[in-house]
């Protein structure tokens, strides 16, 4: 840690050093705020929480998603019509505290509507809405000196994402300005392109384990429960996204059966984390009896 | 052209250059004041290094030089000459103006000069496929024609609103052999092609090398697309001085991204007596909302990888832009410019989609000339500065391109059908 991350605790460093200390693997569902409308978001946040996310990945819709794929790009154009708004999606953070208080949120989006409405009033207004963190998929390592310190006096913690191509002096300086926990992109491409490569997915996570103490979270790949599994194996975290996001897709009129699908989907994934983390953790036992 | 060749004949060196805002841009993180750097998805971080290098250390090969000029001159048939336009500098009835003519170079438009030196480029990476976005076409056609030339696999993003507007550059990429790929996603226009790029060149960025058709996206991109258009600023600087004896008092270029414009401005920035005009897609009126102006009406943001003037909304969602011409329909600009604004170097101003027609059908009935749609607007301000100014001056106008691609869209404004 450093002088640019919070100083003070916030649900989010709270989560993962409880997480840590359990033994257990963060479930981190993404979902696009306003698809398909916006009152429906606060409901599926409730709805994530109740399946058994630890934390939230709240996306700030933008009209020029330019690393994410169809699936997301389709649900920022539904919020869109609604002229969902980075202010709204805020005042959605704060209705979902009105009834939980404990689950972490982190805003995930482009730069631009942020610097429009101003960094030190975006800050300001998420930290009184109960934001946690905030990952800007634009702002690279090199901006970023320009907008942490902003951030961090919010206490919000700026979560980084680290890539495939980023080499280990990159890793290092990122390092330096994250927050929160790491973004691993899981490959090449934009969100729920591919699948992910998880033999490879150890050997490529290592070098950040030895450039900070932050928490791994891996995403962009996670489409069912054996790839939760195999990514809990390794990584501290476990981002669903364009799956989640494609449930709501197929289910635009009825809010209801998007929310069971919700439901349904992530508490899967959930179930297998949790059999990965009690088999790690058998194991470990052995290993520390025969030790 | 060579490098010893002196950019500034009519400047003494050792006079004492002022130490001028622009002098030291971009800076190494690419920044133009405030404007330009690099705001992309880490996974393009590594290639835009790896970009970078390559091109630092292209500028320092004469070979690399060497093999740029032999192309300029046998391939797009550089130098392009000025041309002096009589009779339209008679009709305006004030400033005597020049045309470069860029419209002469192959393919029809300045786009080729970055394209044969960023497709030079991808070669010596050992890349193999070329992607780009195009709006208008050109920059499309000029990249699948160098990737024909050079054998390089070539996919070009287009909005499928564009390709509809572009029917025949279209057919023409497909004839040079690259595929044209519809964007359907947001406006479905040349921001979205551009984003589509985006996207797939952080799929495949071992093999990919992205020709970026302007002066735009992070850097290094706006500072290796004005290097490789200030041909035409050096060019015709030179032939100004050879031809009248003096520099022009004016410059005058549209702007979409803004590479023909910042390509016949750069070389003039030192040259204090030279006024420099970029004219934006004013489309219905700025006061109408419908245009693309975002020097004229826009405001500071982030886009397409880096920071400068957008057309965009109070939430920061960028806006839909409008502009007869589909080359200028861009909702963002080169960070260059934004900064050449801002320190007051450069002025910017605006002309509508009827003044760019009634100065497209007179520059071709009188001189013969038929301009792309996109110059248009240059001559509409051009023939407007002028009457304001004496004969003994003069104005160069980059023409940046030639309008055999805009028939169909003329012909729609006068109600035709060809
Ligand atoms: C002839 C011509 N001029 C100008 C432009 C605008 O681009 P830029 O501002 O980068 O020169 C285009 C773009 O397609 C063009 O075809």
């Amino acid at each position: 840690m450093n002088a640019s991350t919070p100083s003070a605790d916030n649900r989010l460093t709270q989560r993962f050093a409880q997480l840590r200390k359990a033994g257990r693997t963060a479930l981190i569902p993404y979902l696009t705020a306003g698809d398909p409308y916006p009152d429906a978001t606060v409901d599926f946040m409730h709805t994530l929480v109740a399946a058994g996310a630890d934390v939230i990945e709240l996306g700030v819709p933008f009209t020029d998603p330019m690393a994410d794929g169809p699936v997301i790009q389709a649900a920022c154009e539904r919020a869109l019509v609604h002229g969902t708004s980075l202010r709204d999606v805020i005042t959605m953070v704060a209705r979902f505290r009105e009834d939980d208080a404990e689950t972490p949120v982190v805003l995930m989006g482009y730069y631009n509507p942020i610097d429009r409405l101003g960094l030190e009033s975006f800050a300001d207004k998420a930290q009184t809405a109960g934001v946690d963190g905030v990952l800007i998929v634009d702002l690279t390592a090199e901006e970023a000196p320009e907008v942490v310190p902003s951030l961090a006096a919010a206490n919000l913690s700026p979560v980084c994402l680290i890539a495939p191509t980023t080499g280990e002096a990159r890793i290092k300086l990122i390092c330096e300005n994250a927050g929160g926990y790491i973004y691993y992109v899981s490959f090449k491409g934009v969100t729920g392109a591919a699948s992910l490569d998880t033999d490879a997915l150890a050997g490529q996570i290592e070098p950040i384990r030895r450039a900070t103490d932050l928490p791994i979270g891996v995403g962009f790949g996670v489409r069912t429960p054996d790839n939760a599994a195999a990514v809990a194996d390794v990584a501290d975290g476990v981002v669903v996204g364009s799956v989640l996001v494609g449930q709501i897709a197929a289910h635009l009129n009825d809010v209801g059966a998007a929310q069971s699908a919700l439901s349904k989907t992530l508490g899967a994934m959930r179930a297998a984390i949790d059999t990965q983390d009690s088999s790690r953790k058998a194991g470990q036992k052995q290993e520390g009896e025969h030790a | 052209m060579s490098t010893t060749e002196n950019m500034n004949p009519t400047i003494d060196p050792a006079a004492g250059l002022k130490a001028h805002a622009w002098r030291d841009t971009p800076d190494v993180r690419g920044h133009f004041g405030p404007y330009g750097g690099r705001f992309v998805a880490e996974t393009l971080m590594a290639p835009l290094d790896e970009l970078a290098t390559a091109y630092a250390e292209a500028q320092q090969d004469p070979a690399f030089k060497a093999k740029l000029d032999a192309d300029m001159a046998d391939f797009v048939g550089r130098p392009t000459p000025i041309y002096h336009a009589e009779r339209l500098s008679k009709k305006a009835g004030g400033a005597q103006i020049w045309f470069k003519r860029e419209d002469l170079n192959h393919t029809g438009a300045h786009k080729i000069n970055n394209c044969i030196g960023q497709a030079m480029l991808a070669v010596r990476m050992g890349k193999t496929r070329i992607i780009a976005e195009t709006g208008a076409g050109q920059h499309g056609v000029a990249t699948a024609t160098v990737a024909a030339r050079l054998g390089l696999t070539c996919v070009v993003f287009m909005g499928s609103e564009d390709m509809r507007r572009q029917a025949t550059n279209v057919y023409r990429m497909r004839l040079l052999g690259a595929e044209v790929r519809p964007v359907e996603s947001g406006s479905k226009t040349l921001k979205d092609a551009m984003n589509e790029a985006l996207r797939d060149w952080v799929a495949n960025v071992d093999n990919t090398f992205y020709i970026i058709g302007t002066v735009a996206g992070p850097a290094p991109y706006p500072a290796m697309v004005r290097d490789f258009q200030a041909v035409i600023g050096r060019e015709s600087r030179r032939q100004m001085l050879e031809r009248s004896g003096k520099l022009p008092d004016a410059l005058v270029a549209c702007v979409g991204g803004g590479s023909n414009a910042i390509g016949l401005f750069y070389p003039f920035l030192d040259d204090e007596s030279v006024k420099i005009y970029g004219v934006e897609a004013g489309g219905d009126g700025i006061e109408s909302g419908r245009h693309a102006a975002p020097l004229s009406a826009g405001v500071s943001g982030v886009l397409h990888g880096n920071r400068t003037y957008l057309m965009q909304d109070d939430n920061g969602q960028i806006m839909g832009t409008h502009s007869v011409s589909a080359g200028l329909d861009y909702p963002g600009v080169g960070p260059e410019h934004a900064w050449l604004k801002d320190i007051g170097r450069a002025e910017y101003v605006s002309v509508t989609d009827q003044e760019a027609l009634a100065a497209f059908h007179e520059c071709t009935r009188i001189e013969g000339v038929i301009p792309a749609l996109e110059t248009a607007h240059a001559v509409a301000y051009a023939q407007r500065l002028a009457a304001t100014m004496s004969p003994e001056q003069s104005i160069l106008l980059n023409l940046s391109g030639r309008g055999d691609k805009d028939m169909g869209s003329v012909a729609e404004a006068a109600g035709e059908t060809l």
